[in-house]
């Protein structure tokens, strides 16, 4: 292959990733909300409403604080971009993305916090009460969830030897047997904890909320409107399909292209859509049986995850 | 040939003092600025010749010290801190050009400084004992004038300057201790001979010599427990000594304890190494923890130093065990890690400290609650404290980002291959780096949104300007080093390389590769810094061209509105209803109750007329250092008590003078009979 093939591959993959991704995760939230309403006994909006929502968003006229410089403005661009980067070169349809030797796992973990610093810097800059409550609240949670995330990866990480995304991925499908590890699935539990805390959802956050004590994401997105914050909902909910996406190609990680070629790639984008789907509905069937923890129940709830990824990553070295 | 260097390096810093402290007040400040950059401009070229070439420069004098006489050896490892000195030091001397006018042109400022920055610069050219602690001797004293330039301003300057020199005092001493043991022992007291000697000691005196060196450059890197005067100095100093203190001096605590342990006593067991990274966990929490619930913006970022260089400690104790488990590239890899930190850390908290200068300089506070809405009233220092926050957070593509990320994969790749002791501390080392990494970005995101962010939260605020040009250049130069860093590191890692392979013996020599992308030796793992920021740009581009796109096909767009925002209804909206640095902290406060126990005070006074009225209420919080607190506040009693008994002995009675003489001869004579 030459080298320019090589590149339009990249880059072809990499664009379709992102554009399934950026539609699919839209679709995504209309699904979970459409399961959710159905579970409660309400029709509930059509599944493609987020779309028209944001057709919507775009048309609309552009607002500002007064008191808000260009970190307000740059935010949700940010979050967008660095939701973009991370979809690009994670192996979400194949084991060999663009720059996929990048895409070590600690690595994304620290360009996805980029996009949760700028939205929170871009919520304090607003001069509100709301803005600096949510980003408080999301600091917070972050900076707790954090330490479970990181050593959940590294009790991943140990049985292959590298904490690359795709070799983990990869080696998932080479050697299922490393799935059913001990130390996988307690790591992949803590895993499921920090998204739901990660990307707002019960308990942790109620997304549906509307009143301002007890928001943390919307409180930090009040003041957004128009296009700015479309691209904050867009970048959401490609966050959320994302980090479903990993969690299920690192749990079930079949029909991902283990080589290169068109046919195995588009397998691997539908398997993805179907597998992220699943999990939403999962994760919003659950949402219908509970309740929002109070924010000071949190650090409970994160440090079991804590718990269980420090059990894989002993384990793990047990078992080694 | 450039041992001159060397020589240079010492006579224009000495050149540097003198003019501060005898010329006319018009050029002091001018002549000592130029004559310092001279100086370090010479450690430079001395400095990168070694890094280049690997070897070492050596320099011998026996007229300068009596008795011992001088040995200056620059080897790779201390040429890395050199380096950094150097240009911490060019950046903070260009900002006091700017910075001098406010009340820092004094005799005593100009000739102090110029002494810190060249006893800095030559304590890691050290090749003896004497040689050693008589220039760190110098570089504490000079420090500690700094510290006190603004005794007349405060009461908490004084006890800031009280509190550093017994800290630094305490800490040289053992460091005497421990220096003094090893030459004892090996007969001469040049560190090659120490090192050459070193094998044969008893393990008494090794361990001994070792555990008295921690103490001693742990307190001058600001490790918990013996951290206590680092947040008051750094705090009280001018701005630019703050910077340097934090970018080059606690440094040197660092280089002390490779230096010590690796260097002169050729590695050691298991334990002493985990003894530093226990340390080094235990700083990095704790300070990520204070940094994340401080409203003061230098007490912020003085607890942030102690929170790095905790991770420092991190990684020269994972290398020290990895080491002594016998893995040689990885030992080498995770001293990589920590010699980068250091550098990083230069860069980013240098910039930092020289930006909350300007802004103390331009609003008269450093309280994060009295400030606010200084983005967009001084735009340039606010994106130089934008840059340098976000790279002490760790977030790409900024230095602090891939120095973190190595940390992470020496930890890694250390683990799978080590004993069970190494193995259970590694991936608490991880928890513990991952909970300050969280901690950090929590309190980085306070200061920035808090103090620069949203609406002024007082009438100074509110009118504050930007600084003069120089202040400016002299942290925006550190900002663009954390940039430059963090696009491409591997114009440093090499030397680093370098330098870690001559503090872990028989390490090979190229640890970390590649142009582009950094491969670790003998290890899985890769990244590249310059691509993902590459990508990052483009993504960047390309959401706000889609975004003008979308806009531009589906309405004619009206203009963008500024506007009041969202009060839940409220008719009046005022700055002091944001949240403050307090309040932001408050979560993480609740949540952390038991470590850092603040002291809360609520005060509700009654009407006169009726007590189901309430007049006002009062509110206070403070949060002390519990470690002060618990440790040493106790021991200051103690002292205290036993200074007002012996008090007691001395009442002014010549006859009971007398009668002491009197008794202490027959004691003495008792004795030697």
């Amino acid at each position: 292959m030459t080298g320019f093939e090589e590149v339009a591959g990249a880059v072809l993959v990499a664009g379709a990733q992102i554009v399934t991704v950026a539609v699919g995760g839209l679709l995504l939230v209309g699904v979970m909300r459409k399961v959710r309403s159905r579970l409660e006994g309400r029709i509930g909006p059509p599944v493609r409403q987020p779309l028209l929502d944001l057709r919507k968003l775009f048309t609309k006229q552009r607002m500002r604080p007064e008191e808000a410089s260009w970190v307000f403005v740059a935010a949700p661009v940010v979050l967008v971009a660095t939701a973009m980067v991370v979809v690009a070169i994670s192996p979400l349809a194949t084991t060999r993305p663009p720059l996929g030797q990048s895409a070590d796992f600690f690595a994304i973990v620290f360009v996805l916090l980029l996009g949760s610093v700028s939205l929170a810097l871009g919520a304090l800059d607003t001069g509100t009460p709301f803005g600096g409550m949510g980003s408080s609240r999301a600091m917070t949670i972050g900076a707790l969830a954090e330490p479970a995330l990181l050593v959940a990866i590294l009790a991943m990480s140990i049985p292959a030897h590298t904490s690359n995304l795709p070799v983990l991925v990869h080696m998932g499908l080479a050697h299922p047997q490393m799935i059913a590890s001990p130390e996988r699935i307690l790591a992949l539990g803590s895993f499921v904890v920090i998204i739901l805390a990660e990307s707002g959802r019960l308990p942790v956050d109620n997304p549906n909320t509307h009143l301002e004590l007890t928001m943390i994401h919307e409180a930090m997105v009040l003041e957004y409107a128009g296009p700015d914050l479309g691209l904050v909902t867009l970048g959401e909910s490609m966050r959320l399909t994302l980090l479903l996406g990993l969690l299920v190609n690192l749990l079930v990680p079949w029909g991902v292209a283990d080589r290169s070629g068109a046919v195995s790639f588009v397998i691997g984008l539908g398997a993805l859509a179907g597998k992220v789907a699943l999990a939403g509905i999962a994760i919003a069937t659950f949402e219908v049986f509970s309740g929002k923890l109070r924010l000071f129940r949190v650090p409970e709830l994160l440090a079991g995850g804590f718990v269980l990824a420090m059990l894989g990553a002993v384990t793990a070295m047990v078992v080694r | 040939m450039s041992n001159v260097s060397l020589v240079i390096t010492a006579a224009a810093g000495s050149a540097a003092a003198i003019a501060g402290g005898a010329l006319p007040a018009k050029t002091r400040v001018w002549a000592a600025v130029v004559l310092t950059w001279g100086s370090c401009i010479a450690a430079l070229f001395g400095a990168l010749a070694v890094l280049h070439t690997g070897q070492s420069l050596v320099l011998n004098s026996s007229q300068i010290l009596p008795l011992t006489g001088v040995t200056m050896v620059l080897d790779p490892l201390g040429a890395v801190f050199v380096v950094v000195t150097a240009v911490v030091a060019i950046a903070s001397t260009l900002y006091w050009l700017g910075y001098a006018s406010h009340g820092l042109s004094t005799r005593t400022t100009s000739a102090a400084l110029p002494l810190f920055v060249t006893s800095m610069l030559l304590v890691p050219m050290a090749g003896s004992v004497a040689t050693f602690l008589v220039l760190w001797e110098l570089m504490a004293l000079a420090s500690l004038v700094l510290v006190l330039v603004d005794h007349r301003r405060s009461e908490e300057t004084r006890s800031a300057a009280q509190w550093y020199a017994v800290m630094t005092h305490v800490g040289a001493a053992t460091i005497l201790f421990a220096l003094v043991l090893l030459s004892a022992h090996a007969g001469d007291q040049t560190f090659a001979a120490i090192r050459v000697h070193a094998r044969h000691l008893p393990g008494v005196v090794r361990n001994t010599a070792f555990v008295l060196a921690i103490l001693g450059f742990g307190s001058k890197a600001g490790a918990v427990p013996l951290h206590v005067w680092l947040p008051k100095a750094h705090a009280e100093a001018p701005s630019p000594v703050s910077a340097l203190m934090s970018g080059a001096m606690v440094n040197l605590g660092i280089y002390g304890i490779v230096l010590v342990g690796d260097r002169l006593l050729g590695g050691g067991p298991v334990w002493w190494w985990l003894m530093v990274t226990a340390m080094g966990v235990v700083s990095a929490l704790f300070g990520a923890l204070h940094a994340a619930t401080s409203t003061d913006l230098k007490r912020l970022l003085a607890y942030s130093t102690a929170d790095n260089m905790g991770l420092v400690l991190i990684g020269v104790g994972a290398s020290g065990m990895f080491a002594a488990s016998g893995h040689r590239t990885i030992a080498a890899v995770a001293m990589v890690a920590a010699l980068l930190l250091t550098v990083n850390h230069a860069a980013f908290k240098g910039s930092l400290f020289l930006s909350a200068g300007s802004v103390q300089v331009a609003t008269g506070t450093r309280d994060l609650d009295q400030l606010g809405g200084l983005m967009r009233r001084m735009p340039i220092t606010g994106a130089i404290f934008m840059v340098g926050a976000l790279s002490i957070a760790a977030l790409p593509p900024l230095n602090g980002f891939v120095g973190e990320w190595l940390v992470f994969q020496s930890l890694l790749h250390g683990l799978p291959t080590s004993s069970t002791a190494v193995a259970i501390a590694i991936p608490l080392g991880v928890a513990a780096l991952a909970l300050t990494g969280g901690l950090t970005a929590a309190a980085f995101v306070k200061a920035i949104g808090v103090g620069f962010l949203g609406r002024p939260r007082s009438v100074e605020a509110a009118a504050a300007h930007e600084v003069p040009r120089s202040m400016q250049l002299g942290a925006g130069m550190l900002a663009g080093l954390c940039v430059v860093l963090g696009l491409a590191p591997v114009i440093i890692l090499p030397a680093l390389g370098r330098a870690a392979a001559s503090a872990v013996p028989g390490a090979p020599l190229a640890t970390v590769r590649g142009s582009v992308d950094l491969h670790l030796a003998g290890l899985q793992g890769m990244l590249a810094p310059a691509l993902l920021a590459a990508g990052l740009a483009l993504a960047i581009g390309g959401v706000i061209a889609l975004r003008q796109l979308a806009r531009r096909r589906f309405t004619p767009q009206p203009a963008l509105r500024r506007t009041e925002p969202w009060g839940s209804g409220r008719e009046l909206q005022t700055a002091r209803m944001q949240y403050t640095a307090t309040s932001f902290a408050e979560p993480l406060q609740q949540v952390f109750d038991d470590v850092v126990r603040p002291d809360r005070d609520l005060d509700v006074s009654h009407l006169a007329e009726s007590r189901y009225y309430v007049e006002k209420i009062t509110y206070r919080t403070s949060i002390g250092d519990i470690i002060e607190q618990s440790i040493y506040r106790p021991v200051i009693r103690a002292v205290r008590w036993w200074g007002q008994r012996v008090r007691g002995l001395q009442n002014g009675s010549v006859h009971r003078y007398l009668a002491y003489g009197l008794v202490a001869l027959v004691l003495i004579l008792a004795a030697i009979t």
